[in-house]
């Protein structure tokens, strides 16, 4: 279990959200949802040490995060990253295999196979060659999610995974996250369409500068906390296309 | 093509000649090497400041005299500091923070070569003095060649990745201020080696245009570091010759045949496809 305990976080003098206590359950697929600028990457980034907290710590089965950094993958958030860097597919995926090789060792056969085999999981072996830049946004966020497979990590998070990607891919990141579930894995994903709350996840965060509620999904999704995170129109609108479709 | 015959001829005869082209090609391959990890992690200003940067250390070590390599390492080092800590510590943006940083460094490195030396080696400094190279600045200028080769191969992986994707390594608890700052010392010692080649001046063009012109080439790093160590071999030679025959100082004539390679590659390197943009804008 993934335990977020007293955790305060700001960027400059207003903290971005206090004291936020949450649990992250493994074998679940957890979805955090929350208006824009809620603190929803803020929380994620303060949980893998990448902005150190204010206040408050996060332990994993009772161990500090930093103990176990190597047991995490990290999807980021629409990535700036360089597309006209010089690498492929392939070498991006084995990068996954840097974290537990370590210094001083390089990719060998074992590592490469595990590339491969990833690739293949997510429909994008003929594509191994093929420059970073020359893909769709899907195929290169497919690409990310088979890094994170050879990473092997026991927690895996995704910020934003589905915006701007194309259904088929959407499809093949959810069955790797069903996978991932069926391993005992601890699954977190932040997300915007509210639609589909209910059909991906198991258990669910709502976030908005603070923990409005979390919980089992079905529990925690309902017109009361959609209300108080979002709005009272979004709330009613969501809600009654949803009794009228039953 | 008499000129070409003359210049073997030269070179069989005269050991300066050899020196020369030693040296060249040793800083063709490492200002290859390490300007391609600069460009690609968007530092090509990074790189012009840490060239500059190392004159107070040039300056220091002539006046004490101790190996400039110390001297550049110091400065350059600091110099690098110092622009990571006004970045992180203010509100002022990198390249602002470069831009401060790097020309007091160069201010104070004039400052202290007119104190403590003559006006031509100012030049040498400046625009590099290839044809007066010595053994020891051979044998310098090869054990800077090792670090780079031993420092490249040992932290390629980490290299690549915090190039591409700093974040991601990050995450893995990846030391990448480490991996910074060994890069910028990496640098400071490569700037020591070309100054004599090319001058301080130019140091930056052969850091960039080499890697610029490897870049239009190839989609694969170790392929570009090999292209852009090559073009950087290639430059070197060929602006010698000239600088021999024509009597062209030695920089400016390395530097040029290195823009002129870049130039061939903008217009015909399938990555750049001049034409075809250019086709696509026409119609
Ligand atoms: N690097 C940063 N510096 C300062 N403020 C930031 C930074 N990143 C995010 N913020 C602010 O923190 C708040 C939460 O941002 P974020 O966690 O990205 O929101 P979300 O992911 O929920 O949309 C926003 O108000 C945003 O403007
Ligand atoms: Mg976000």
């Amino acid at each position: 279990m993934l335990n977020v305990k007293g955790l305060t976080v700001a960027y400059d003098d207003t903290p971005v959200f206090s004291d936020v206590a949450v649990k992250f359950n493994a074998g679940k697929i957890t979805g955090i949802i929350g208006p824009n600028g809620a603190g929803k990457s803020t929380l994620i980034k303060a949980i893998l040490n990448l902005i150190k907290a204010r206040e408050g710590q996060v332990d994993y089965n009772g161990q500090p995060m930093k103990a176990v950094q190597k047991q995490v993958a990290y999807v980021e958030q629409r990535k700036d990253l360089d597309l006209t860097f010089p690498i492929d597919v392939f070498d991006l995926v084995l990068t996954g295999t840097y974290g537990k090789l370590g210094l001083f060792k390089s990719p060998g056969k074992a590592e490469k196979a595990a590339s491969r085999s990833a690739l293949e999981q997510v429909s994008l072996s003929e594509f191994s060659k093929r420059q970073i830049g020359n893909l769709s946004g899907g195929q290169l966020q497919r690409v990310f999610v088979a890094r994170a497979i050879v990473q092997q990590a026991e927690i895996i998070i995704l910020d934003e995974p589905f915006v701007g990607i194309d259904l088929q891919s959407e499809t093949a990141i959810m069955r790797i996250l069903k996978q991932w579930r069926d391993e005992n894995k601890t699954i977190i994903v932040i997300h915007h369409d509210l639609n589909k709350v209910t059909k991906y996840f198991d258990d669910l965060v709502i976030l908005n500068h603070g923990i409005v509620d979390y919980g089992p999904a079905n529990e925690v999704y309902n017109p009361k906390n959609i209300e108080s995170a979002f709005s009272a129109d979004l709330s009613s609108v969501l809600f009654q296309e949803k009794e009228g479709a039953q | 093509m008499a000129s070409l015959i003359d210049f073997f001829n030269a070179l069989g005869k005269y050991d300066f000649l050899q020196s020369a082209l030693l040296t060249a090609i040793m800083v063709g391959i490492m200002s290859g090497i390490i300007g391609s990890f600069i460009i690609l992690r968007g530092m090509s200003l990074m790189g012009d400041a840490i060239s500059h940067a190392v004159l107070p250390g040039v300056a220091v070590a002539y006046m004490f005299g101790f190996n400039i390599l110390i001297g550049a390492s110091v400065f350059g080092v600091l110099a690098a500091l110092l622009i990571g800590f006004v970045a992180s510590r203010s509100k002022i943006k990198t390249d602002t923070s470069i831009g401060v940083v790097f020309s007091a460094f160069y201010a104070l490195g004039f400052i202290l070569i007119s104190m403590a030396e003559s006006s031509t080696n100012l030049h040498h400094i400046l625009f590099g003095n290839i044809l007066a190279v010595s053994d020891s600045d051979i044998m310098t200028t090869a054990v800077v060649l090792g670090i780079v080769i031993l420092f490249v191969v040992i932290f390629y992986k980490e290299l690549l990745v915090t190039s591409f994707d700093e974040t991601y390594a990050k995450t893995y608890g990846l030391k990448v201020q480490v991996i910074h700052y060994a890069l910028m010392l990496v640098l400071t010692l490569v700037t020591v080696s070309a100054l004599q080649t090319v001058g301080i001046i130019l140091v930056v063009a052969m850091l960039i245009t080499p890697a610029a012109t490897a870049f239009l080439w190839t989609d694969k790093l170790v392929t570009m570091l090999v292209l852009s160590a090559s073009v950087g071999v290639v430059s070197a030679i060929t602006g010698l010759y000239f600088s021999y025959t024509f009597n062209w100082a030695s920089g400016p004539a390395i530097v040029i045949v290195a823009a002129m390679l870049f130039a061939l590659s903008f217009v015909f390197s399938p990555k750049q496809n001049f034409f075809k943009l250019k086709r696509s804008v026409a119609r």
